[in-house]
């Protein structure tokens, strides 16, 4: 079951693809959100993905970790490839979830303490030891940020923090599941500029073990972050490339740079 | 130009009537409870001491307290509860969390809201012939507690459900994202969020138990039982059915006697009732998102 060839593939040397999605078509109920969508994520990359609202974005990525399995009525067909590996086939669902961090739009500092929000996923996967949880917590923390703030109250309910502080927490929760792939879904649209700046300064040290997907309506963000983009429109995958080259005006479709200039969305 | 026109004058007419008229409708409201607990109070208060509470009935009832009945009533409320909370609390976490949305679920919901409009008295009539006759309890605390508890099922469960679905979906959706199951997100996130409405729904229906009088007494309350129960099996004495009895049954009961017991069982609800509100309030400040 080994993945076919990047579409993207310039040469051979070129390493394979961490994430494989082919015709990968998206159903709740009569309403397609994304149809027939091809694409390929390289290791250690960060795509971006933009586009208008109800583009099929954020179903794109409840599918890479099966969560149409808990989403009533979502129906997945095509193929997703995780390391070459068709995810329908990890009988095992939470261990495929535990390696797929998720940041969402809006910050979730679920009603534990600081601490107990960052060790949750590694309890989850088992480890118990307080010594092990700790350097866990601490580290996940510093990556994301977050360390110097709250390393004095971490039995402060994580959803007491500041919206800003809850979004870095979300992203320490995400990385306590030492994950290969990080998912963000519109992270900054509850964050200041502030925050969103630091946060993004974090993902660009995360690009050197992770590869990252990068859901964002911020075209400027999506140029400022990613090595290649793609565009959906409609539940459509218009186009994916190099991000300067789109940004260039170099598309290959027309909607891209319209929706680029401004002329729509 | 800022003059109030014909018309503006008449909408402001109709608001003063109608919140006038509104205000009053809730004064209404209020009487009966003032007068019924002033009337117990001024009536029932000066019977009420510690003899009286915790005394057998002598003399045909016309005389001594009410101990066994205060008891009764304890035990039958924390069986019908045992029974209950747990069945309850299950089926809607069940219902909540686990069941698709389908007609055997709806169907579910719809028997769920139709044994809450069932009358107490067929519950009474049912117990006796499941309880009493096929399960071969007899007229016990058992047969009665479990009568009591179907009939309070219902309002365990929709308090729970109520409260469930007060958790935000993105804490379940968070928690699955990183590989948890729904009973580990369940068992970490909602329910733990989920305990102050459901433990203030548990604690009415502790109020509403404790006042029912038809279903027990077929099924496990007795007229006159001067001993405590020792087991599950024995039959008892209730507060609600012994105040029924000694109005309505024996003849020279003394007036202030029914009072007094008619004052402990509103008491021991209201004490319930704002047991519950303190609990609430207590969650509710550490609880917060």
């Amino acid at each position: 079951m080994a993945p076919p060839p990047s579409r993207t593939g310039k040469n051979l040397a070129e390493p394979p693809a961490k994430v494989h999605v082919r015709n990968l078509s998206i159903r709740y109920g009569s309403h397609t959100a994304l149809s027939d969508v091809t694409l390929s994520v390289a290791e250690r990359e960060i795509l971006g993905i933009f586009g208008p609202a109800n583009g099929g974005k954020t179903s794109f990525l409840k599918a890479l970790n099966r969560m149409d399995m808990f989403t009533p009525g979502m129906r997945v067909r095509g193929e997703i490839f995780i390391n070459g590996r068709d995810i329908r086939r990890w009988r095992n669902v939470y261990a495929l979830r535990r390696r797929i961090g998720v940041v969402f739009p809006l910050p979730v500092g679920l009603p534990l303490s600081v601490y107990d929000n960052v060790a949750l996923a590694p309890r989850l996967a088992g480890i118990q030891k307080k010594q092990d949880l700790d350097v866990i917590v601490e580290s996940c923390l510093t990556r994301a940020a977050l360390w110097d703030e709250v390393k004095d109250r971490l039995d402060t309910l994580g959803s007491l923090l500041s919206g800003g502080q809850q979004q870095r927490l979300t992203i320490a929760r995400a990385l306590s599941q030492n994950p290969e792939l990080l998912v963000l879904d519109e992270f900054s649209i509850a964050v200041d500029p502030v925050t969103t700046m630091r946060i993004e300064d974090i993902l660009k040290e995360l690009r050197r073990e992770i590869t990252i997907i990068l859901v964002t309506n911020l075209t400027a963000q999506a140029r400022r972050l990613a090595d290649r983009c793609a565009f959906f429109l409609s539940g459509r995958c218009i186009e994916i490339g190099e991000t300067e080259s789109i940004f260039s005006g170099a598309t290959k479709d027309e909607r891209t740079r319209d929706y680029l200039t401004g002329r729509f969305g | 130009m800022f003059q109030a026109s014909e018309h503006n004058l008449r909408s402001k007419r109709r608001e003063a009537l109608f919140r006038t008229l509104f205000a009053l409708m809730t004064l209404v409201l209020i009487v009966p409870v003032v007068v019924i607990i002033g009337t117990l109070v001024v009536k029932g208060a000066p019977v009420i001491s510690f003899e009286f509470l915790f005394t057998d009935p002598i003399n045909g009832m016309t005389e001594g307290g009410i101990f066994p009945a205060l008891i009764g009533t304890v035990w039958l409320v924390a069986v019908a509860l045992l029974v209950s909370v747990p069945l309850g609390v299950a089926a809607a976490v069940y219902l909540s969390e686990f069941a698709p949305d389908n007609w055997f679920t709806r169907l579910i919901n719809l028997a769920i809201i139709n044994l809450a409009g069932v009358p107490s008295i067929v519950h009474a009539l049912f117990g006796v012939g499941a309880f009493v006759l096929f399960f071969r309890f007899g007229t016990s605390i058992l047969a009665a507690s479990l009568t009591l508890a179907i009939m309070t099922l219902p309002v365990v469960i929709v308090a729970t459900l109520e409260s469930l679905r007060a958790v935000p979906l993105a804490f379940r959706e968070a928690c699955w994202n990183m590989g948890a199951t729904r009973w580990q997100t369940i068992r970490l996130v909602v329910l733990p969020n989920a305990v102050s409405g459901i433990l203030t729904g548990i604690i009415l229906e502790v109020s509403r138990t404790s006042g029912e009088t038809a279903p027990i007494m077929f099924t496990g309350a007795a007229f006159f039982l001067p001993y405590l129960p020792e087991s599950v099996f024995d039959q008892t004495m209730a507060l609600s059915l012994h105040l029924f009895v000694m109005t309505t049954q024996v003849p020279g009961v003394p007036e202030h006697l029914p009072y007094g017991v008619a004052l402990v069982l509103i008491g021991l609800v209201l004490a319930m009732n704002a047991l519950s509100i303190a609990f609430r309030v207590y969650l509710r400040q550490r609880k917060k998102w």
